[in-house]
């Protein structure tokens, strides 16, 4: 028990921004047109391809001789940049078809 | 003025493209701007955390970073670019599951690292548990929408048997994390039981609800950075994953009301399967008979109507057919015919696919109506044209307290002049139940692929 209040006073910034975050991401999504649902689910899809900056520093901790660490290591950067890159390039694909024509 | 050049800054910013990104996702105005603005954010925060790491590091780690940073970009790119826009749910549950298979090898990797510190074990643990159910449940969502596993599959009493499996799966992580074991083989029957449990919690669900599957475990994943986040104390990927998760979770929840249904309804209801093969033979509940019609009497019909709607649905997109309907329009157009399209919120493969698919061949998007905006028109309108839609025009909706999709909202089509209904058989649609708008005195059935049958009349047209 005590572990746990010295964590959340450890913490309290995370906490903040954990709560604060979680309805800043319902206020958003609130009212968007059903329309846009696809590319909003694949834009939030390439947001969470951040955890790549966790296999970044994964592999920059990494024990420059534990080869099973890095081989890992090495795969979560790649899987998490396919995350990204592919994320944010599919939006765009699907998002350029909505500009107008004039 | 340091500051601006340090690794926090750089975070503040980029999680702040990421809620200005999100939020302008959300208007078609400035939806690919916004997309581009959290794509920068993303770039700044990964170059910074390469670049601005305090500490030693060996030389053939930084290459090993760049090169899979690399390789990801280009197969990345390469597949997004290339692939169908008809394709495009299946490619957004495989990335998906990428990230959370990513979130899964961090924690497998730092797990002895933190030995002795409960709380980080429980955040590593829980981020290997919801990483891997992440990953294999959106390549399973990837088989169902690609095909590959085109029918739900159903272990005896599976409900019950996947609520065990992670009911297990949980105190096992609790029994690790109270024990502050070290075991390897431990971690590794963790994560090879929570990647089971995944496949085992997707594979029942049946193809069409994958897009609400696949918008739960996005938010999964989006947890699972977040708590590399807690892990790490690091802000970008904290904001960054918790954003995506809490927003992920009210997509889904959209979804689901667009569907009129529930979350629980969708991972535990075998809807209306059992009656889908019972239904298939009897139509005894419907009286009346339907009216088979050719693509020139249709041709004529349109070629004399006034105001014409378009319904597309889902077998349009099975079809290819958004090219064909496009021309079709096009040439109804010309005739001087007003055409709009009626895009239920569901139509597609995808909420919003429809739309997606429809703006690939240059429908103006004025011509897009929503549901509730054009359900007023259709008394108004001589003809409309349902094209591989089903349960989102099926009158029963509103005057059957007793079908499961009673009280779904729907695209009231009855209430036109004529209805030609497009189908490539009398095969009931998703929800497995017969559609009385087929019976109809109104309603004619023009049978065969939604890509030949409009094909035809586009022949027909230019012909008269």
């Amino acid at each position: 028990m005590t572990e746990l209040i010295d964590f959340i006073s450890n913490n309290l910034q995370m906490i903040y921004i954990v709560i604060l975050m979680i309805f800043v991401g319902v206020e958003i999504i609130g009212h968007v047109p059903a329309v846009l649902h696809t590319p909003l689910m694949s834009g939030a899809n390439a947001i969470h391809g951040v955890v790549i900056i966790g296999a970044i520093l994964v592999m920059l901790g990494a024990d420059p001789d534990n080869i099973l660490a890095q081989s890992l290591g090495f795969v979560a950067v790649l899987l998490g940049t396919l995350n990204v890159v592919g994320g944010f390039v599919v939006t765009d694909r699907m998002l350029e078809m909505f500009k107008k024509k004039k | 003025m340091e500051y601006i050049f340090s690794l926090e800054f750089i975070y503040l910013i980029a999680s702040i493209t990421y809620i200005l990104g999100l939020k302008m996702l959300g208007h078609p105005e400035s939806a690919r701007k916004g997309n581009l603005i959290a794509a920068a954010g993303m770039i700044l925060a990964i170059l910074g955390t390469i670049f601005l790491y305090q500490g030693e590091v060996a030389m053939h780690i930084y290459i090993l970073i760049g090169v899979a940073i690399l390789i990801g970009t280009i197969i990345g790119w390469a597949v997004a670019k290339k692939v169908a826009m008809t394709k495009m749910p299946e490619l957004v549950s495989l990335f998906n599951g990428m990230g959370g298979a990513s979130a899964a090898l961090i924690g497998l990797i730092e797990f002895h690292h933190y030995i002795g510190n409960t709380i980080s074990i429980v955040t590593i643990l829980a981020g290997i548990i919801i990483g891997s159910i992440s990953f294999s449940g959106s390549m399973i969502a990837w088989a169902k929408l690609n095909g590959t596993l085109n029918k739900p599959i159903r272990l005896p009493k599976y409900n019950i048997l996947n609520n065990v499996i992670f009911l297990v799966l949980v105190a096992f992580a609790t029994f690790m994390a109270y024990t502050g074991s070290d075991s390897q083989l431990y971690l590794y029957i963790l994560f090879f039981g929570a990647l089971a449990y995944g496949i085992l919690f997707v594979l029942p669900i049946g193809g069409a609800d994958m897009p609400v599957v696949i918008s739960l475990l996005n938010s999964f994943t989006g947890l699972a950075a977040a708590l590399g986040g807690f892990l790490y104390g690091n802000m970008v990927m904290l904001t960054g994953g918790i954003l995506v998760g809490s927003a992920g979770t009210i997509l889904t929840f959209a979804m689901c009301d667009a569907m009129n249904r529930s979350l629980f309804n969708v991972i535990f209801g075998g809807f209306g399967d059992t009656d889908a093969t019972a239904s298939e033979g009897g139509s005894s509940t419907i009286k009346g008979s339907i009216k088979k019609t050719t693509a020139s009497d249709v041709a004529i019909l349109m070629n004399y109507s006034q105001r014409i709607i378009i319904v597309p649905g889902y077998g349009l997109a099975v079809a290819q057919a958004q090219h064909a309907i496009h021309e079709l329009e096009q040439l109804l157009i010309n005739k001087g015919i007003e055409v709009k399209y009626a895009i239920h919120p569901v139509a597609g493969r995808m909420p919003g696919h429809m739309n997606v698919l429809l703006a690939e061949t240059n429908v103006d998007y004025d011509k897009l109506a929503e549901m509730d905006d054009v359900n007023p028109e259709f008394q108004n309108t001589d003809v409309v044209f349902v094209v591989g839609a089903n349960d989102v025009v099926n009158p029963a909706a509103h005057n059957d307290p007793s079908s499961p999709i009673y009280g779904m909202p729907i695209l009231d089509v009855e209430n036109a002049k004529q209805i030609i209904v497009n189908k490539r058989s009398m095969k009931p649609g998703y929800a497995g139940i017969e559609n009385e708008l087929f019976y109809n005195q109104k309603t004619s059935m023009l049978f065969g692929d939604a890509k030949s049958a409009i094909q035809a009349l586009i022949s027909e047209l230019k012909g008269m």
